[in-house]
C-alpha cells in the first residue's frame, strides 16, 4: 500500500528526516515511536503534503501512485488521512457543512455524484456514536472552543467519515487522559479492516495497549534504527531512549 | 476606562502629490455647471429655498475635497470627476427591468430612478395605518409639520461638501414616516437605480421619522440597469429615531464599475432606541460611506455591522462616526473586509464620548483579510473621550488567509479554492448572520458565494 524509499525532507533549509525506508501492507498496523526532534511529526506532514516542508531525495509511492506529486488534497482523495496532532480551530466553518464539501469533493474526484443528504446523515449518526462524540460537537464550529479530547476525537470522527484507506495518526494520544485514550483508540480499532493501514506515530508506549500494532519502528535523528514486533515497544518504555540513541551512535 | 489597543495594521500606498492641471480646469467647469445649474433650478426645488442657498455656499467654501483634506485622504474624488457631467436626469425604468432587484417577495418596494421616486413602480398604495410613504417633494407640501421639523435638521452642510451639496441639490426621494406605537412587519425596500445614459450627477436624498415606540425594517439598495455612463450618486439618508422606536437599516451596495457612490446616512437616536445598521458593499468602482451616529439621549443602543468585499481598482472607504452625547448607552460596531486586486479598502471609526456621557460602553472592531499583494487596507480607529467612567475598546488586525486553516481543510479533501471559499465565508459570517430579514440574508450569502467563485 505505501512504499517509502530513501525519504530526505527539509523544512527551511535545515534537513529533518535523512533517507526513511518503510513498507505498510494493507491490514498492517505500524507504530512509529521516537524522541522529541526525530523526525515523527515531520514524516506525518511529509505525507499529508505540508507545502513548508521540502522534499529534497527519496520516494514515496501509495497504491502505485507517485505521493509526492499529489497536491495535498489529492492526497487525501486517494485515501491518505492524517490526524492532526494538534488540530486546528477554524470558527465560522460548521462541522457538518465541512464534513459534507470534504465528501462531495472526494467522490467527484472519484466520478460519483454528491452524496444523498438522508445517506449522509445516516452515516454521521452511525460515526457519531462510534467515537462517542457529543451530537453537539458536531454541530458546533470546527474544533472551535473544544477541549483537547474532544479535538482528537473530533479528528477520527472525521477519519470515520472519510473512510481512508491509510489512516496517519501523529501523536493522537498526546494530551488525552485514559478514558479519551481508550474511547479514541477503540474508535481507530472499530475502523481497522484488511483493506486499510494505520500508522501510529507515539513518544509513549500506552497508546500500544490499545491499539495492537504489527510492527514497531523507532526514529532516531531523522531515520529508522530499528524495527521489530509489538515487544519493541515494551523494551523502549523500560530502557528509554537513551538505549537507541547509543546504539545509533556505534 | 478600560481602554484596550490591539495591534494595528496599516499600510497606506504612498500618492502622487501633483495636481494634474486638467483635472483642475474640468473641477472649475463643474462648479460652474452646478452653480448655474443651482441659480435656474432652485426656486422650483421643493423646500426651503433658503435653506438649499445656505447650503451651496457652505459647498462652495468647502469645495469638492481633494485627497489634502483629512477626512478623503484615501480618496481620489478627481477620480471621479474626470471628464463631463451633467445634471440631467433621465426616466426610463419599466417594471420589467426592475424585477430582479426584487429581493423579497413581500416588502413595500420604494423605486428611486437617478434620485427621482418613482411612484408608478413602488408599492405602496395599500400602506397600513400610521406609515406614510410619498416623495419628498409631495411631504414638504402634504406633511409640512413633519417634513418642517426634521428635513435636513440632523445632516450638518458644514460638516462635509457632500451634505451640503446634496442639500442644495437634491430634487427628491422618498419620505417615510412611522407614526407613534406603529409596528411595520413587511420591511421597506427602497431601490436606488441608475440609468444613466450620459455621464451625470445625482443628488438622491430620503427622510425616515420613526415615531416613539414604533418599528420598522428598512433595505436601501444601490443597483444600476443599463446604465451606460458614469453615474456619480451623492445619496443622503437621513433617519430620525424617537423614544424606545426599534430600526433595522440595511445597505446593500451592489453597481456596476460606473457607480461612483457617496452615501451618507445620519440618524439620530433618542432615549432607549435600538438602532442597527448594516452596510453590505458588493461592488461599485468607488464607494463612499459616511455613517453618523448621533446617540442623544439615555440608555440607547446602536450596532453597527459592516461588510466589504473589494476587488480590481476598486475603492472602498467607510467612514462611521458614533457620537455619545449622553450617559448609559451602548455601540457597538464591526466592519469587515476581504480585499483582494489592486483594491484600496478603507475603516475610519470614530468615536466621541463626550463629557456627559458617562457609563457609556462602546465597542469597535475592524478585521481584514487582503488577499492579493497589490491590495490596500487603511484602518485608522479614532477613540475621543472626554468622560472618566466609561468603557471603550477599539481593535483592529490585517492578515492573510491562515494557511494553517487552509492546509487543515485541504487535507480532508478541499480543493485549495473551495478551502479559501469556505474560510472567506466563515469570515464574513459573524457579519451576514446578524441579518435579520431571512430573504435578505440568503439573497446577501448568494451574493457573497458567487463573488468568491
Amino acid at each position: 500500500m505505501l512504499s517509502i524509499k530513501n525519504l530526505h525532507a527539509s523544512i527551511g533549509g535545515k534537513e529533518i528526516l535523512k533517507g526513511i525506508n518503510l513498507e505498510v501492507k494493507a491490514g498492517e498496523v505500524h507504530a512509529i515511536m521516537g524522541p522529541n526532534g526525530s523526525g515523527k511529526s515531520t514524516l506525518s506532514a511529509v505525507l499529508a503534503g505540508r507545502p513548508d516542508y521540502e522534499v529534497t531525495e527519496g520516494e514515496v509511492i501509495f497504491n502505485g501512485k507517485n505521493l509526492l506529486e499529489l497536491s495535498p488534497e489529492d492526497r487525501a482523495r486517494e485515501g491518505v488521512f492524517l490526524a492532526f496532532q494538534y488540530p486546528i480551530e477554524i470558527p465560522g466553518v460548521s462541522n457538518v457543512n465541512f464534513l459534507k464539501t470534504a465528501i462531495n469533493e472526494i467522490r467527484a474526484y472519484k466520478g460519483l455524484g454528491p452524496m444523498e443528504a438522508k445517506d449522509f446523515l445516516a452515516m454521521l449518526k452511525e460515526k457519531q456514536k462510534l467515537v462517542e462524540l457529543d451530537v453537539k460537537l458536531a454541530n458546533r464550529s470546527v474544533n472551535e472552543g473544544f477541549s483537547g479530547g474532544e479535538k482528537k476525537r473530533n479528528e477520527i470522527f472525521q477519519m470515520a467519515m472519510l473512510e481512508p484507506k491509510l489512516a496517519i495518526l501523529d501523536e493522537t494520544d498526546s494530551g488525552l487522559d485514559i478514558d479519551a485514550l481508550r474511547v479514541v483508540a477503540n474508535g481507530v480499532n472499530k475502523l481497522k479492516s484488511k483493506e486499510n493501514s494505520t500508522i501510529v506515530i507515539t513518544h509513549y508506549q500506552r497508546l500500544l495497549d490499545y491499539i495492537i500494532p504489527d510492527v514497531v519502528h523507532i526514529l532516531y535523528n531523522g531515520k529508522i534504527v530499528k524495527s521489530g514486533p509489538k515487544e519493541l515497544a515494551l523494551e523502549l518504555e523500560e530502557r528509554g531512549y537513551d538505549f537507541i540513541k547509543a546504539e545509533a551512535q556505534l | 476606562m478600560d481602554h484596550h489597543i490591539e495591534p494595528v495594521g496599516i499600510c497606506a500606498k504612498a500618492f502622487d502629490a501633483k495636481l494634474n492641471m486638467e483635472t483642475i480646469t474640468q473641477k472649475n467647469t463643474l462648479k460652474d455647471k452646478v452653480s448655474s445649474e443651482f441659480e435656474s433650478s432652485k426656486k422650483s426645488l421643493f423646500g426651503n429655498t433658503l435653506l438649499r442657498e445656505q447650503a451651496m455656499e457652505s459647498f462652495y467654501k468647502q469645495g469638492i475635497p481633494s485627497r489634502k483634506h483629512e477626512e478623503y485622504k484615501y480618496l481620489n474624488i478627481d477620480l471621479i470627476l474626470k471628464g463631463d457631467f451633467s445634471l440631467a436626469l433621465n426616466k426610463s425604468l419599466d417594471r420589467k427591468q426592475i424585477e430582479h432587484l426584487e429581493i423579497l417577495n413581500d416588502a413595500y418596494l420604494i423605486i428611486i430612478e437617478n434620485g427621482i421616486f418613482i411612484e408608478g413602480l413602488s408599492k405602496v398604495q395599500d400602506l397600513p395605518k400610521g406609515l406614510i410613504i410619498c416623495s419628498l417633494a409631495k411631504a414638504s407640501k402634504d406633511h409640512s409639520s413633519v417634513f418642517e421639523k426634521q428635513y435636513a435638521q440632523n445632516a450638518d452642510v458644514n460638516a462635509d461638501a457632500f451634505i451640503a451639496l446634496n442639500t442644495a441639490m437634491a430634487k427628491d426621494g422618498v419620505f417615510v414616516h412611522v407614526q407613534k406605537n406603529t409596528i411595520i412587519e413587511k420591511p421597506i425596500h427602497i431601490i436606488h437605480v441608475s440609468t444613466a445614459i450620459q455621464n451625470s450627477i445625482i443628488n438622491p436624498r430620503n427622510l425616515i421619522v420613526v415615531e416613539s415606540n414604533a418599528q420598522v425594517k428598512i433595505i436601501e439598495s444601490y443597483e444600476t440597469v443599463d446604465s451606460t455612463a458614469k453615474v456619480f450618486n451623492n445619496a443622503l439618508t437621513e433617519i430620525v429615531i424617537e423614544e424606545s422606536a426599534i430600526v433595522d437599516h440595511y445597505k446593500i451596495q451592489d453597481e456596476n464599475n460606473l457607480g461612483y457612490l457617496i452615501n451618507t446616512t445620519q440618524i439620530i437616536q433618542k432615549g432607549k432606541s435600538v438602532c442597527t445598521t448594516h452596510t453590505f458593499t458588493l461592488s461599485g468602482s468607488l464607494v463612499r460611506n459616511n455613517l453618523n451616529i448621533v446617540l442623544d439621549d439615555e440608555s440607547i443602543e446602536s450596532n453597527l455591522n459592516g461588510l466589504y468585499l473589494t476587488n480590481e481598482n476598486q475603492i472602498i472607504d467607510n467612514h462611521t462616526l458614533v457620537d455619545h452625547r449622553k450617559p448609559k448607552c451602548n455601540s457597538n460596531e464591526l466592519y469587515k473586509g476581504i480585499i483582494d486586486g489592486k483594491s484600496t479598502a478603507t475603516f475610519n471609526g470614530k468615536i466621541f464620548v463626550r463629557k456627559d456621557a458617562q457609563k457609556t460602553n462602546a465597542f469597535q472592531s475592524n478585521k481584514n483579510i487582503l488577499l492579493s499583494d497589490d491590495g490596500t487596507i487603511n484602518t485608522k480607529p479614532q477613540l475621543e473621550i472626554y468622560a472618566d467612567d466609561v468603557k471603550c475598546s477599539h481593535g483592529t488586525s490585517t492578515g492573510k488567509l491562515d494557511e494553517d486553516k487552509v492546509f487543515y481543510l485541504r487535507a480532508r479533501g478541499l480543493s485549495e479554492t473551495s478551502a479559501k471559499k469556505l474560510l472567506m465565508h466563515a469570515f464574513a459570517s459573524e457579519v451576514i448572520d446578524a441579518i435579520k430579514i431571512d430573504a435578505l440574508r440568503d439573497y446577501v450569502e448568494e451574493k457573497i458565494s458567487k463573488r468568491f467563485e
